[in-house]
């Protein structure tokens, strides 16, 4: 049984706004009856205030198909075009207090159809790019599709590797044999462990990025001095705060202990299951930084009697 | 439209039968004094354990019994289904290892199906995965192609999980036996519901499961014809002959043997008055609902399974809404499960998409009542309505879809 939350369940069982709007003037269509879900959505828009009057739907799926059509259509009626078209996939889920991480798509789907009802408003032509492949990484949402694009366009070939670009297998690790079967798929496909010589402009090849080994480890690294170190952690952290700011969270740095770093998860990030592996990554994104061990922890674990 | 107000039967409807049972309580009552004053390890040299070797023995035998088969010694306890069916193919192949071939179906459980994909990958077994009809019916022809002396172990379901269809295992062994290969058949959802008199069989190994017969989740049995060669998968002590290690789960053995003699009694009763409610309940759907039919073979079928698949619609919707009104059904639908694919049955006998999503199977016991089957054949037909006033493929005036091409496939 899933675990719905209530929002979830008052717009499935009372959904608002379903039905035909004979008066619509932009519709979006989007799903397949093969994928088990489908959405049209039926907008009135006044093209003079741009506003959208009325919003109806129609959705093939499960619960949280509905209830994301539901909450989409209250979340954009007395919006105006532009304004609906800043939401998000996330933003759909938050409304509804969230969603399983296997049911997220359901409000892709809903985001998809109100880009595709408002293109058909514009009279443009809608492509979509959803892609949708079996759910591997539970914990971030992480589908094969992803995984083998990470590694076909980064020319992946570890595990480790994979969890780094994408996150998946990076919380309850459970999904590591599924990975691997997708990373042996992908290199078997590609004629294996092939290195990426060339990769597409705008992506950052694998070379760039993993730690040289042929190099000879230098005599001793240029140590840093505490300034210096404590500069380069703060450096690292501020490059960080993008990425989980939208996630709708933050990261603080709260003291550095030797090789323990104390931070401060915030926002949707405190309390969220998937802190524990927000927290990894901050610490892998430090160790890579200052080229030594350190041990990322949560300021409530600071010793009492700190320095 | 509207769903009409009916009490709910306080305890709720439960119709969920093929995914597990309630332990009857005559059951429990065989098992309790296990925990308590019958506590011994069966393996030891006092009367602590001699009393519970005695039990064990005791439930072997109504296994043996229930299956007809010729000696209680072709009784293996094991943890349950999935363990016997592992047990049964991994043990044939490591006994016959020059034999790389394996058949089975298109329709087997995960417990075949992701363990024979697994010996394809990994250790390069060629798998052969027999097809079936728009009915569920096993392809002969292609079955008998398919077996040769390469193959070690054949594994065929007696009856499927989600439609009840049965297969005709005899024939089906006998075939098998004929290129010298063991015959396997997973009869979890058979098992108490059909006769069997495996003494006269060809059947060389049957799995099946305590939880699906009133029994306790937990405990299940391998049945190995004598002389059969044996490979353990479990090893570490003489339990079970040497064939499965491990202290004895002795309570829910007890609680196996006990379900076992009940479902021998009882048998009778499923194909009769358990079959009868079935059909009441599928006739007045069909007559009450549009555009649904039933899936799989309804002439060949476990008495107390039905399957049916409506249009149009999504099969989790569909559970959520039986379940606000006390119902407990199952769903081939993709959300349930967490994957996105419909039930590889459906697909397998090529149910289209429109309806295969929608496929809903209510699965009924010795415990289901008449009032409960009343219950539900009156408040099915206004959810299937509620949930197609909300989809994009249903025109309520007309009983066909509407055109409908959303962007992606």
């Amino acid at each position: 049984m899933w675990n719905y939350t209530d929002k979830v369940k008052e717009h499935f069982f009372n959904p608002k706004n379903s039905g035909v709007l004979d008066s619509a003037n932009a519709v979006g269509e989007v799903g397949s009856i093969t994928c088990g879900d489908a959405l049209r959505l039926m907008l009135k828009v006044d093209p003079d205030t741009q506003i959208i009057l009325d919003a109806k739907f129609q959705t093939f799926g499960c619960g949280s198909a509905i209830a994301s059509s539901s909450a989409l259509t209250e979340m954009i009626i007395g919006k105006t075009v532009d304004e609906a078209l800043v939401l998000t996939n996330r933003d759909i889920a938050e409304y509804l207090g969230g969603l399983p991480p296997e049911k997220m798509h359901c409000s892709v789907m809903g985001a998809e159809a109100l880009r595709a009802a408002i293109a058909n408003y514009k009279g443009e032509e809608w492509v979509d790019d959803h892609e949708e492949g079996e759910l591997i990484c539970k914990c971030f949402g992480i589908d094969a599709a992803m995984i083998e694009r990470a590694v076909t366009v980064n020319g992946l070939t570890s595990l480790e590797e994979v969890t780094h670009y994408t996150k998946a297998g990076g919380s309850c690790q459970t999904c590591h044999e599924k990975i691997e079967e997708v990373l042996e798929a992908v290199m078997a496909k590609t004629g294996a462990l092939k290195p990426a010589a060339k990769h597409t402009p705008g992506t950052v090849g694998l070379d760039a990025i993993k730690p040289l080994p042929a190099k000879p480890e230098p005599a001793a690294a240029p140590k840093l001095t505490n300034v210096q170190r404590m500069q380069a952690i703060m450096g690292a952290i501020e490059e960080m705060r993008p990425q989980i700011q939208r996630d709708g969270g933050d990261v603080e740095l709260v003291d550095i202990d030797g090789k323990d770093i104390y931070v401060r998860l915030t926002g949707a990030c405190s309390g969220c299951s998937q802190s524990a592996g927000t927290m990894m990554g901050v610490q892998m994104k430090l160790v890579e930084a200052l080229g030594e061990f350190v041990r990322v922890k949560p300021a409530s674990l600071m010793p009492a009697h700190a320095g | 439209m509207t769903i009409p107000n009916v009490t709910i039967p306080n305890r709720g409807v439960y119709l969920d039968n093929n995914a597990t049972t309630r332990v009857d309580p005559d059951v429990l009552a065989e098992m309790l004094p296990l925990f308590t004053e019958h506590f011994g390890n069966p393996s030891s040299m006092h009367a602590f354990g001699a009393a519970v070797g005695g039990k064990i023995e005791w439930a072997r035998k109504q296994v043996q019994a229930l299956l007809g088969a010729a000696h209680d010694s072709e009784i293996i306890f094991t943890s349950g289904g999935t363990e016997s069916d592992n047990t049964a193919i991994l043990s044939i192949i490591e006994a016959y290892p020059k034999k790389r071939e394996i058949v089975t179906s298109v329709v087997e459980h995960p417990a075949v199906l992701a363990l024979c994909d697994y010996l394809e990958k990994k250790r390069d077994y060629k798998i052969h995965r027999i097809p079936v009809d728009n009915k569920g019916n096993l392809d002969i022809d292609a079955y008998r192609a398919a077996l040769s002396d390469q193959v070690a172990i054949v594994s065929i379901m007696w009856a499927n999980n989600e439609t009840g269809t049965i297969f005709p295992i005899e024939e089906l062994a006998q075939m098998a036996k004929a290129v010298g290969a063991v015959f396997h058949t997973d009869a979890v959802q058979a098992v108490g519901k059909i006769p069997m008199k495996l003494a006269d069989s060809a059947v060389d190994m049957l799995s099946l499961s305590g939880h699906k017969l009133h029994a306790p989740k937990g405990i299940g049995a391998l049945y190995v014809k004598r002389g059969l060669r044996f490979r353990p998968m479990l090893r570490g002590g003489h339990q079970e002959r040497s064939r499965r290690a491990g202290t004895e789960n002795a309570p829910a053995i007890v609680g196996l043997g006990a379900a076992a003699h009940l479902a021998l009694t009882h048998m009778g009763e499923e194909n009769t008055r358990v079959k009868a409610q079935r059909d009441r309940l599928e006739q007045a759907i069909l007559a009450a609902v549009p555009a649904c039919f039933v899936t799989g073979n309804p002439d060949h079928r476990l008495p107390n399974t039905c399957n049916i698949a409506f249009e149009f619609i999504e099969g989790e919707a569909i559970l959520l809404l039986l379940n606000e009104q006390g119902i407990a059904a199952s769903s081939g639908s993709a959300c349930t499960s967490g994957s996105l694919e419909p039930s590889h049955v459906m697909r397998a006998m090529g149910v289209p998409y429109t309806a295969a999503h929608g496929a809903t199977r209510f699965s009924l016991s010795r415990d289901t009542t008449d009032a409960e089957i009343d219950h539900v054949i009156a408040v099915v037909p206004g959810i299937i309505a509620k949930l197609r006033s909300l989809s994009p493929y249903w025109q309520q005036d007309v009983a066909k879809p509407k055109e409908f091409a959303p962007v992606y496939s």
